[in-house]
């Protein structure tokens, strides 16, 4: 194992140093939120890729496809085509009208203090679910790295170096943390890829034929097949409705991952990174076509896992991704095998310290600009200030996420994660959408929707059988994924809402200032500039 | 400090008036840039595209776990060797993305960008959102 502990110090070394290096550069509340709207397109399609691809991308998904097989590849679909939402809807109205937050969009329109206060805790809730997730994987993995350190203790390590890269860095630190994460997860799933690819003589027909081979026990299906990981069966749906319950257990997995992705604070955060809305388009270009390579790699992983290793011989499915590199390398205890597991946990690490870091960035960024300076202290910005109160959010958040992920050695990363998309699609998705598309949306609309919305997709998750706080034969809601019901609701609570406010005596603003909204949001008038005019503009994708 | 001030003209404005200028008179300008033709050019040329290109692609998408959960005797029809209509179908949304992707960033270059740069030529000719 020091072969395995030799290679992760040096990755961490290099990308503290990145940290060390970038903190030096970060003066002003732009560049600590923002990194000065001076990244590059294709920089910030890397960074969206690295702050993307979590635990649950490498080592959730690899796993979910070694253990149940087809299903867990619906994941890689609906994580990329979520990009379609985010290109086509959001990205370039969120750049042209946004600061730093979410919150920054909304109210534009609405009254500041509800709706900063409202989007401050759907962004805490969704960035602590996601968080608390990584922290659980990163616990798993450095344990498995260096055995003598305990599950608990290893989520207290990867939580001071989370915390070090915030507090020190800011954007610029963990944009480039992302950048090199990236880089280094792409790099490992290519290697791993190939390398599985040539135990079947580069023939993708005789690598299927093993896959269909692999059979699952309980359903009688072989691993090719859909229905493994949510089985079929009927499920009684909305009173007298009976359905399918695999199909609205994927459709409904479905929804929450193409919706939940516009609306994940930290994200949309990137898209203030760059100087223009054409550089927001463009850096979406880049992680698509970086996010879809890496998920078609999945299947290579997955089934390789599934086919080479084997389930039998893989402790944890968020380990099937080390095994294979494990079994790959020359097996357990063989140089090859030991260098090459060392390499994969430890990128795997890194991505996780990275997305870490970028949720940490965006949770201390709502609570210290959307709720610190403009709630607390009207708006009155203090540039030293600003900064010291999200590094202290930072230190803060991050304590909190250590806290409650060293309470859950055996919860599923993957899960947590799914929740968090169920909690973006349901809070964040509908009131963004209604901010900038719907004249007649007000406050109270966008306050209804983003508590109703989060509080409903919560509660769906504690009472189903997803998470298994309290495992019970009959869950109050029987399906895992709750965004067929949550969505929708969503959608609801911020109608409702908004006719509420108008019999409550309308919200003057809210629709004075829809037309500019409207304008600005399209054309980019006004829009926040980078901190160097001259700055090129990449060409696009 | 440099920084916020330039800032301030776009999102400080909002909150406060800003000089003299009441928030009836700010709405008005932004109204009459929201309804000039130039401003209805790009939103039309959006629409068109943005609209039918987003029934598509969740039509397309859901087709997926539906026909999976439907239709499975279907999607496990082996079309090359093991290789099932499920595993096809489920790689396609791949390239349907990617090919939505580039479509939408080319025709946003080309149409959009030029449409949205004459809103704020306007814009700046009426002293909106300077």
């Amino acid at each position: 194992m020091t072969t395995t502990l030799w290679i992760t110090a040096v990755i961490v070394a290099i990308t503290l140093g990145i940290t060390i290096w970038a903190a030096r550069q970060t003066r002003t509340t732009v560049q600590f939120y923002a990194a000065g709207r001076k990244i590059k397109g294709w920089q910030n399609g890397l960074a969206i890729a690295g702050d993307y691809m979590s635990a649950a991308s490498f080592l959730g998904i690899a796993g979910l496809i070694a253990f149940n097989g087809y299903d867990g590849f619906m994941y890689s679909v609906g994580w990329l085509v979520a990009y379609l939402t985010v290109l086509l809807l959001i990205a370039e109205p969120i750049r042209n009208t946004g600061k730093y937050t979410m919150a920054d969009v909304l109210s534009y329109r609405m009254s500041a203090g509800p709706v900063r206060s409202a989007a401050a805790i759907s962004t805490l809730a969704v960035s602590g679910f996601y968080m608390i997730a990584q922290m659980v994987g990163a616990g798993v993995v450095l344990h498995l790295l260096v055995p003598g350190f305990s599950f608990q203790l290893a989520v207290v390590i990867v939580g001071i170096l989370m915390i070090g890269y915030v507090v020190l860095g800011g954007m610029i630190a963990t944009t480039w943390v992302q950048i090199v994460k990236a880089t280094l997860l792409m790099a490992g799933a290519v290697l791993l890829s190939i390398m599985v690819l040539s135990h079947f003589g580069f023939n993708p027909l005789r690598f299927f034929d093993a896959i269909a081979k692999v059979v699952d026990k309980k359903s009688g299906l072989n691993f090719t097949q859909p229905g493994i990981l949510y089985p079929h069966g009927k499920h009684v749906f909305l009173g007298p409705l009976t359905l399918d319950k695999s199909t609205i257990e994927n459709v409904s997995l479905g929804m929450a991952l193409i919706f939940g992705t516009a609306g994940l604070p930290h994200i949309l955060m990137r898209f203030y990174t760059v100087p223009t809305a054409r550089a927001a388009r463009a850096s979406v270009g880049w992680a698509m076509g970086l996010i879809g390579a890496f998920y078609v790699m999945t299947t290579f992983l997955g089934f390789g896992a599934a086919t080479l290793v084997g389930k039998a011989k893989i402790p944890n499915s968020n380990l099937a991704a080390p095994k294979l590199a494990e079994f790959l390398g020359g097996g357990p205890n063989s140089f090859g095998g030991e260098l090459l597991l060392g390499f994969i946990s430890a990128v795997a690490f890194a991505t996780i310290l990275a997305v870490v870091a970028g949720l940490t960035l965006a949770a201390s960024s709502a609570f210290a600009h959307d709720f610190w300076m403009n709630v607390i202290r009207g708006g009155k910005e203090s540039e030293s200030e600003q900064v010291t109160v999200a590094r202290i959010a930072a230190v803060g958040v991050g304590v909190i996420a250590v806290l409650v992920a060293i309470n859950l050695p055996t919860a599923n990363a993957a899960q947590l994660v799914a929740a968090a998309f169920a909690v973006a699609s349901s809070g964040n998705l509908p009131v963004i959408l209604f901010t900038l598309f719907w004249k007649r949306f007000n406050t109270v609309g966008a306050v209804c929707g983003l508590i109703g919305g989060t509080a409903v997709s919560i509660l769906l998750i504690i009472i189903g059988p997803g998470l298994n706080t309290v495992p019970a034969a009959h869950p109050a809601f029987a399906l895992a994924n709750p965004g067929i019901v949550s969505i929708p609701l969503g959608f609801i609570f911020a109608i409702v809402g908004t006719y509420i406010g108008e019999a409550l005596g309308g919200d003057q603003r809210a629709m004075a200032m829809y037309p500019e909204i409207a304008v600005r949001s399209q054309t980019g008038v006004g829009a926040e500039p980078s901190s160097v005019v001259e700055e090129r503009i990449p060409a696009a994708v | 400090m440099e920084t916020r001030n330039r800032g301030q003209g776009s999102l400080g404005a909002p909150n406060a008036p800003v000089g003299t200028e009441t928030t009836t008179a700010r709405a008005s300008k932004w109204e009459a840039l929201a309804s000039s033709p130039e401003f209805r050019r790009l939103i039309t040329a959006k629409r068109n595209f943005i609209i039918p290109a987003t029934i598509f692609f969740l039509v397309y998408y859901f087709a997926l776990p539906l026909g999976n959960g439907l239709a499975p005797s279907l999607m496990n029809t082996k079309i090359i060797g093991n290789i099932n209509l499920a595993y096809l179908f489920a790689l396609s949304e791949f390239v349907m993305a990617w090919i939505l992707a580039a479509v939408y960033i080319r025709r946003a270059n080309r149409v959009f960008d030029p449409l949205a740069a004459a809103v704020r030529r306007l814009a700046a000719r009426m002293g909106v959102g300077a």
